[in-house]
């Protein structure tokens, strides 16, 4: 059963780029351990509308309610402080810092975040073991296939604990096999690490891994939970 | 989910399961349902009408029969003409299905003629295709292989049907200009 009110929410969203609109009146809402499908055509604003969610983007006007706190009353300090206590990101690529083996990469929130190289590297592991590229550690991101690497990816996302993570395309750049299985991976480790999921795709067959979905059409978003 | 092999091949599935050894009618039946009935077993009567359809057409031959009251207790074994027939069979491909005149299509039309609102339909009709594609999905998570082949089968139907259900909205406002002249 979901609790009465949802972790994050945005009401009435507008973001405009110059004279282009990109979200219109965009409304969303996601409880903890939920995991929605944000769906629409490219260039419909569905990214607009994550990087609002995720505080990386300022909105025009509208609200932004994450536990209880509204976004546009905090500064920049606060919303970057929240988004590395709080929030999760994984992407379509590019993402993953080349120079660093595969759990150096996966440990490095926790080392920014000051964690000793042991504790940041054993937790890290951990993480990698549960998206089953704990073999990997000792490799760099050019040494490894790209449904390895967005593991990797997903597991440094997800290593902090975040209350939200943020995904965006993550299946984007991987064959049909390999992005089921990120998918899978991804979705049970955030359920069961109780973290709601934000997943941006135009694909309906990762949409299929959502509780429910918003499609994001002109600017404009749709719960279509509340249309069936 | 229907079951994946339609009433014109279940002879052949069923000559096919033959081809590894004689089998009774129940055992044929069992292994039908497990291998490709899913959520649609097949009726004991499908299977020894079509048995007896095989035996006519001497693509079956019975093997032996065990003692006793009760149903068919033929037991069957598949004949050289049956083995050609499977080989033929397997070798046909099947005919491709464009499903022109879907009724998907046929609503989206009669809506823009009669002044409704096609994007409603769409958008009820994407999510209608999502909540089966999140019951195929979960239910690929938790089967074995081949219950994934069936599922990833039907998952990818759906998806091309949500991919001309994406393509029709985005072409919504052409569509209406054209349909209601």
């Amino acid at each position: 059963m979901m609790p009465a009110g949802p972790l994050l929410a945005a009401d009435s969203l507008h973001k405009a780029y110059g004279p282009t609109p990109a979200l219109d009146g965009a409304d969303f809402s996601i409880h903890g351990g939920e995991v929605v499908a944000v769906m629409g055509p490219s260039g419909s604003g569905k990214s607009t509308l994550l990087h609002c969610l995720a505080g990386i983007v300022t909105p025009d006007s509208g609200t932004i309610t994450y536990a209880g706190r509204e976004l546009s009353a905090m500064n920049d300090t606060e919303r970057s402080a929240l988004r590395r206590s709080d929030f999760g990101f994984v992407f379509q690529f590019g993402q993953l810092v080349p120079e660093l083996t595969c759990v150096e990469n996966v440990a490095l929130p926790l080392r920014l975040n000051g964690a000793g190289r042991r504790d940041a590297e054993r937790t890290a592991l951990a993480w990698m073991e549960r998206l089953e590229v704990d073999d990997l550690g000792g490799k760099r991101p050019g040494e490894v296939s790209g449904g390895q690497g967005q593991r990797v990816a997903v597991a440094r996302s997800l290593v902090t604990n975040p209350k939200v993570l943020f995904a965006d395309e993550p299946t984007g750049a991987l064959d049909s096999l390999n992005g089921e299985r990120v998918m899978q991976l991804l979705t049970d480790a955030a359920r069961s690490a109780g973290a709601a999921v934000v997943l941006v795709t135009h694909e309906a067959r990762v949409a299929a891994y959502s509780d429910r979905e918003i499609v994001v059409r002109d600017g404009r978003s749709r719960d279509m939970e509340r249309v069936v | 989910m229907a079951c994946i092999v339609t009433g014109m091949s279940i002879g052949h599935a069923l000559l096919g399961l033959l081809e590894s050894g004689p089998r009774h009618g129940y055992d044929l039946k069992r292994a039908f349902d497990e291998k490709f009935g899913h959520d649609r077993p097949l009726h004991y009567g499908q299977v020894y009408s079509t048995m007896s359809r095989l035996l006519k057409n001497g693509l079956v031959e019975v093997d032996g029969v065990e003692a006793g009251d009760g149903p068919d207790r033929k037991r069957y074994a598949i004949t050289d003409a049956g083995i050609t027939d499977v080989a033929r069979w397997l070798a046909t491909p099947e005919k491709p299905e464009p499903y022109l005149q879907s009724t998907l299509y046929t609503k989206v039309v009669l809506a823009l003629m009669t002044g409704r609102d096609a994007s409603d339909l769409l958008d009820t009709q994407r999510a209608e295709h999502l909540r089966l594609m999140r019951i195929l999905t979960d239910r690929k998570r938790r089967g074995d292989l081949a219950d994934q082949l069936v599922c990833d089968h039907a998952l990818f139907h759906l998806e091309a049907d949500l991919r001309w259900l994406e393509l029709t909205a985005a072409r919504l406002d052409g569509l209406t200009k054209e349909v209601r002249g």
